[in-house]
């Protein structure tokens, strides 16, 4: 376990140092990585549920609120802080995972995913329909924010931006590998692999899910924040299916196995987005879709699960 | 709210549920024989109703009538080649493997077919009212309504329901199919070929959801993102219904169909909010949706 785990975090640190110098020699770099580093929070949650075996396809929805939140803020009640809109977003996402979790975590397999669908695409209506709040599909602009008191110019905002990014994201990084090694992670793949046997052991499976949940619920919408920050927007999109389907898809692509993998993925995802927008147009979502077979056909364990089946068939493991 | 809006309402509603009922019945019927949530169905949609379109502005010089043949010759077209497809390279290979996987390739395919829809038809939107405006009017409690909509459209929707119903429980093919839904394992070893009939089922699904779609296209313009709307709402439907329900389907879709029109005639912001709403209740209170059962009979 230990041998396997080991050079993933050495590949982890690598890719978190990366993110941090290679901006400072391209700034069109800047806002990539801060993409990647914040969707990549997000996907973190996904892995997490993944651990359990479940599925949520309605993820975006504590995106969406997490994005509205810093968007409401400045909407309503003037100029933010970028902490000040991370801590909030948390907040109200924490708040909202716990209601809707209260829900799904009774629920398994396709249920618990329809389920998630079925309260996503409510707040997407209701984000898409009270035009008087949210200005309807057009979403709000979310104001350039200041970080203690300081404002900044937008170049040097979308390298503050990314170097919160990058810290929320190596937090988020750090906590979800001590979690995931603690009684409490163990219990959450216990779910996955025999649920019956961890409630004969004492332990409420609903409980240890709904503590999952609720993390996950917690990373979407600061991921949502940070996301809204660096697109300086909130729309309903960010709340519709589409959305979760790509969270999903993220984090099959880059292994849902390991923590590591929200980030790997997220790095492709939008390296393929970025660079085939640039060159070929309108059809990254082509691209992107025909990669996905690819992961799904031939490395379902995603681009982690590639390099462990490269350096078992090394050493002669298989 | 005066008895012509109300009509009006039940006529709107009713069109709507038997274009919506289409595309859900092929979702669950898929859903009910293989097990997968089938992501792309809304994008066949949004191709039978392309490709019905496009035909049917090539064939409307010629008759007008030739529409409606070409209306089913897309709807077919797509449902063997796309349908066709998905199943035997993109599931196929995934049957046995994590649930996760085989949701996640129909999404891709859904990634894909949305942008090759962008691609081949563009983004403006397209009209082609032909098969609509060939019909005559009709009058209903003093309402005038296209009877392309309140007639022809509930007539194949409910054409659609006694056909599956018969199809499936009165005939040795559709006996077949509910054998593998029952047990894939004992029906392989009395010589049923499940494969083909995995095969058949999805290519009768995503038939019929082109089917829904191209009998969609003459009421309304088409244009992109069609596909995304129409997989919520059929999944929804299905889903409200209990996955694998037929006429719990049909039920529900009326259902929807109805409370959909009368909201746009007294609440119209709430009107994209109805069908999920009443999805989280149901699925709160009966997570096997309203006619599922714990062990349900899956079709």
């Amino acid at each position: 376990m230990t041998t396997r785990i080991k050079p993933i975090t050495a590949v982890a640190v690598i890719f978190f140092l990366v993110s941090a110098i290679a901006p400072l020699f391209v700034s069109s770099w800047a806002t990539l990585f801060a993409l990647i580093l914040a969707k990549g929070v997000v996907v973190l949650g996904i892995v997490l549920l993944l651990q359990a075996g479940q599925v949520s396809f309605g993820h975006a929805m504590f995106f969406a609120a997490g994005a509205y939140t810093a968007a409401f803020w400045g909407k309503y009640i003037g100029s933010g802080d970028i902490l000040l809109y991370v801590v909030l977003a948390g907040a109200s996402s924490t708040v909202f995972g716990l209601i809707v979790g209260l829900f799904v975590v009774r629920y398994r397999q396709i249920f618990f995913g329809m389920l998630n669908l079925a309260f996503s695409m409510v707040l997407w209506s209701l984000l898409e329909k009270m035009f008087h709040y949210t200005n309807g599909a057009d979403g709000i602009r979310v104001a350039r924010p200041d970080l203690l008191g300081f404002s900044f110019t937008p170049e040097v905002f979308q390298y503050v931006i990314l170097y919160v990014s990058l810290l929320i994201a190596v937090a988020a990084f750090c906590g979800m590998q001590r979690y995931l090694e603690s009684p409490l992670g163990h219990m959450l793949r216990a779910i996955k692999s025999n649920e019956t046997r961890l409630e004969y052991l004492g332990m409420s499976a609903r409980r240890v899910l709904l503590i999952a949940y609720v993390i996950s619920a917690f990373l979407g919408g600061v991921g949502g924040a940070l996301v809204a920050m660096i697109q300086q927007i909130a729309t309903p999109e960010f709340g519709f299916w589409t959305k979760s389907g790509e969270f999903v898809f993220i984090a099959i692509l880059g292994g849902g196995a390991h923590a590591f993998g929200a980030f790997a993925g997220a790095a492709m995802f939008e390296c393929v987005r970025f660079y085939a927008a640039a060159h070929l147009a309108d059809s990254w979502q082509l691209i992107l879709g025909v990669v996905l077979i690819a992961i799904i056909l031939y490395a379902p364990n995603g681009l982690i699960g590639l390099r462990q089946r490269y350096s078992h068939s090394r050493k002669g493991e298989h | 709210m005066n008895s012509t809006l109300a009509i009006l309402a039940v006529l709107d509603g009713i069109s709507y549920a038997a274009l919506v009922f289409l595309v859900s019945v092929g979702l669950s019927l898929i859903f009910g024989v293989l097990r997968v949530v089938n992501v792309a169905h809304g994008s066949l949609y949004a191709f039978g109703a392309y490709l019905a379109a496009t035909f049917s502005i090539k064939v409307a010089p010629v008759s007008p009538w030739l529409t409606y043949p070409a209306l089913l010759a897309a709807s077919i077209v797509i449902g063997v080649v796309c349908g066709g497809f998905i199943e035997r390279f993109l599931l196929r290979p995934l049957y046995g493997r994590d649930d996760v996987l085989q949701l996640l390739i129909t999404f891709a395919a859904f990634m894909i077919m949305d942008n090759l829809q962008r691609l081949i038809w563009g983004v403006q939107p397209i009209f082609a009212a032909e098969p609509l405006k060939l019909l005559p009017n009709v009058t209903v409690f003093g309402v005038n309504y296209t009877s392309y909509q309140v007639i022809l459209l509930p007539v194949v929707a409910l054409a659609t329901l006694f056909g599956l119903r018969y199809f499936l429980r009165r005939t040795l093919a559709g006996a077949v199919i509910l054998a593998v839904t029952e047990d894939r394992e004992a029906s392989t070893s009395i010589g049923i070929d499940a494969r083909r009939v995995y095969f058949a089922t999805f290519i009768i699904g995503a038939s019929l959801a082109a089917l829904g779609g191209a009998l969609a296209s003459p009421t309304t313009s088409l244009v992109p993102g069609m596909g995304a709307d129409m997989i919520v709402l059929s999944f929804a439907v299905a889903a409200t219904a209990g996955l694998g329900q037929i006429e719990g389907a049909a039920l529900t879709a009326l259902m929807i169909g109805l409370t959909r029109a009368f909201i746009i005639y007294l609440q119209p912001e709430f009107e994209v909010l109805v069908p999920y709403l009443l999805m989280v209740l149901v699925l709160l209170v009966r997570p096997f949706g309203l006619f599922g059962a714990v062990h349900v009979r899956k079709i």
